[in-house]
């Protein structure tokens, strides 16, 4: 009797509340449409001003549209000291090498952590998560003084275990969580059969883990793409620069007529279109990494 | 599944590799911070012992109190634009629309993008001359001449890049709040429509409560990194005018590098450490309890 109340309440309520939605809709439909075109207005005046001639590039004031194309901007870039191939290289080389060291060690410690009796796991667990607790950026001069002394500085390799360690604990958080939600019946009967452990890994709990380890992979190469200061740090001969560092190199370029703003967002417009196409693509593993583990 | 002594050792062959990289990759070099921290050190001469020398000297230092006042003004002044404009972004996307939908796409984009890379693209809306924003707001007859934005005023300077990291990591906040609105259960949301609540009655006294604990830890991952805050800055400003917008950061970086004061640059760096010790010491309570 009341449950019939109470429906017949909500029916009419929702009624309401699709009338005023009507109403509200289409104001709250433009706010979304010019929230769109703010967010993307920066972007969109980026790869512009890189399609533009070099006289307009460099005009004062600039020009909204570009009244010309030319990929002028991109011809200086190509060639701009060690050119775009050494930087390009230099950039996704990093990248490549910080997602293989971190899914070569936290996809055995993440099954070690979730299948294995170890003592003092616990402990293990925290003490590899440290690097959450303390920030990198505070760890950078001792980190400069031993890759000196090893000689990994200006190294891709150096670089790539910066931004392991400085991704670690993230993908073992979350390689760990999603290993040990996988169903154990499998590996009983696999190990029934006979198989080894690391064949119980590599067969059954790796393409069962596949989200996962795809998101550790995703966040490993925009944090390696983009980082910015450790790179600065580590990488001081123009010959190992990464894209990042070239391009903040450039924007000081003081050498006839100041900076050169096309190159720059050439530069800029090149730096994001890998992050942005991974995103789009991979966008449910990126919102998952971030719900699973937005402890960083 | 495995037990036993040599399923034991197996697992630790396992966990080695990743144990003996964070040994050598973060508690070593955290180790070697902490004593260089007690000595004076240039790379050049040998490490000399000074005791608290250097903590001391940081108390004394009118440019680290510059650099720590001015990166909590930046701190105090994002965090609030962040969180409130997150959360309103994810009131608005998280119905279930193909415009809605794509908005919150659309606000995410600058996430994944470079803080550095994004810097480099403000630095050239924001320049006098060259930039379009100057260009649009002399259009709209809003100024006269160009604003000198980045490097000559720090408030100004502050300001803007402000408005570039906002329009850079808003929309990190609103996932993780739209994640939290949804899964605010139905029926409660669907009772307070009965009692007759207006949207805002149910968005403060409905969806609010139940979703404060991502709130605050939004807030935490924002002041975290607010506080570790560089790349913006080095690019935007290069710390100009007189580093007066050099972050915390910043003013290790350049105490370590340019200036080789490697000791007092580790007692900078342990002091900035153990503040964010403190923060993320509550998000980690804060993200176990909300996985329980």
């Amino acid at each position: 009797m009341t449950a019939t109340v109470a429906r017949r309440q909500r029916a009419g309520v929702v009624a309401t509340r699709a009338r005023a939605r009507g109403r509200s809709g289409y104001l709250l439909g433009a706010v979304c449409v010019a929230i769109c075109a703010v967010m993307l207005a920066p972007l969109v005046m980026s790869v512009l001003a890189s399609v533009k001639p070099t006289a307009e590039a460099a005009a004062s004031p600039p020009t909204y549209l570009p009244h010309g194309l030319s990929l002028d901007s991109y011809e200086r870039l190509w060639t701009y000291q060690q050119g775009l191939p050494t930087y390009l290289f230099n950039s996704l080389g990093t990248a490549l090498l910080a997602i293989a060291f971190t899914l070569a060690l936290t996809v055995p410690a993440g099954y070690a952590l979730a299948r294995f009796e170890i003592p003092g796991k616990e402990v293990i667990f925290v003490v590899l998560l440290l690097a959450l607790i303390v920030p990198y950026q505070a760890l950078l001069t001792p980190m400069f003084l031993l890759f000196a002394r090893v000689g990994l500085t200006n190294t891709l390799v150096g670089l790539a275990i910066l931004h392991t360690a400085i991704q670690l604990p993230f993908s073992l958080y979350v390689l760990r969580n999603s290993l040990s939600a996988v169903p154990r019946e499998l590996e009983e009967a696999a190990i029934v059969d006979g198989a080894s452990s690391w064949q119980v890994l590599l067969r059954i709990l790796v393409p069962a883990t596949v989200p996962a380890i795809v998101t550790v992979a995703l966040f490993a190469f925009i944090m390696s793409w983009n980082e910015f200061l450790g790179a600065l740090v580590l990488m001081s001969r123009g010959s190992s620069f990464t894209l990042p560092l070239i391009l903040a190199a450039a924007r000081t370029e003081t050498s006839l007529g100041g900076t050169d703003w096309g190159m720059l967002q050439a530069g800029v417009t090149i730096s994001i279109i890998p992050c942005v196409l991974v995103y789009l693509l991979l966008q449910r593993y990126y919102v998952s990494g971030l719900m699973s583990g937005a402890v960083k | 599944m495995f037990r036993g002594r040599r399923s034991r050792l197996v697992g630790m062959a396992y966990l080695a590799p990743a144990v003996i990289f964070v040994l050598v990759f973060t508690v070593y070099p955290l180790g070697q911070m902490v004593w260089m921290s007690f000595h004076n050190w240039s790379l050049i001469t040998p490490p000399r012992w000074v005791g608290l020398g250097n903590y001391q000297r940081a108390l004394a230092d009118r440019q680290y109190w510059v650099s720590f006042l001015f990166t909590l003004k930046y701190t105090a002044i994002i965090t609030p634009i962040l969180i409130v404009g997150g959360y309103l972004l994810a009131l608005l996307t998280v119905e279930r629309s193909p415009l809605r939908r794509l908005t919150r796409t659309t606000v995410f984009i600058p996430v994944v993008i470079g803080l550095g890379v994004s810097s480099l693209l403000w630095y050239w809306l924001f320049s006098a001359d060259f930039g379009p924003i100057n260009k649009a707001l002399m259009d709209l007859g809003i100024i006269s001449k160009p604003v000198l934005w980045l490097g000559v005023d720090a408030d100004r300077s502050n300001l803007a890049i402000i408005a570039s990291v906002t329009w850079k990591v808003m929309g990190f906040g609103m996932i993780l709040f739209v994640g939290a609105i949804q899964a605010v259960p139905t029926d409660i949301t669907e009772a307070s429509l009965v009692d007759g609540a207006s949207y805002w009655q149910r968005v403060t006294r409905v969806i609010l409560p139940l979703t404060l604990r991502s709130v605050l830890l939004v807030t935490l991952v924002s002041v975290i990194g607010s506080l570790l805050a560089f790349d913006q800055f080095y690019i935007m400003t290069a710390g100009q005018p007189q580093n007066e917008t050099a972050t915390s950061v910043f003013y290790i970086y350049l105490n370590s590098f340019p200036y080789l004061r490697l000791g007092y640059g580790a007692a900078l760096s342990l002091i900035l450490a153990l503040t964010i010790l403190a923060f993320t010491v509550v998000q980690l309570l804060l993200t176990r309890r909300s996985h329980a």
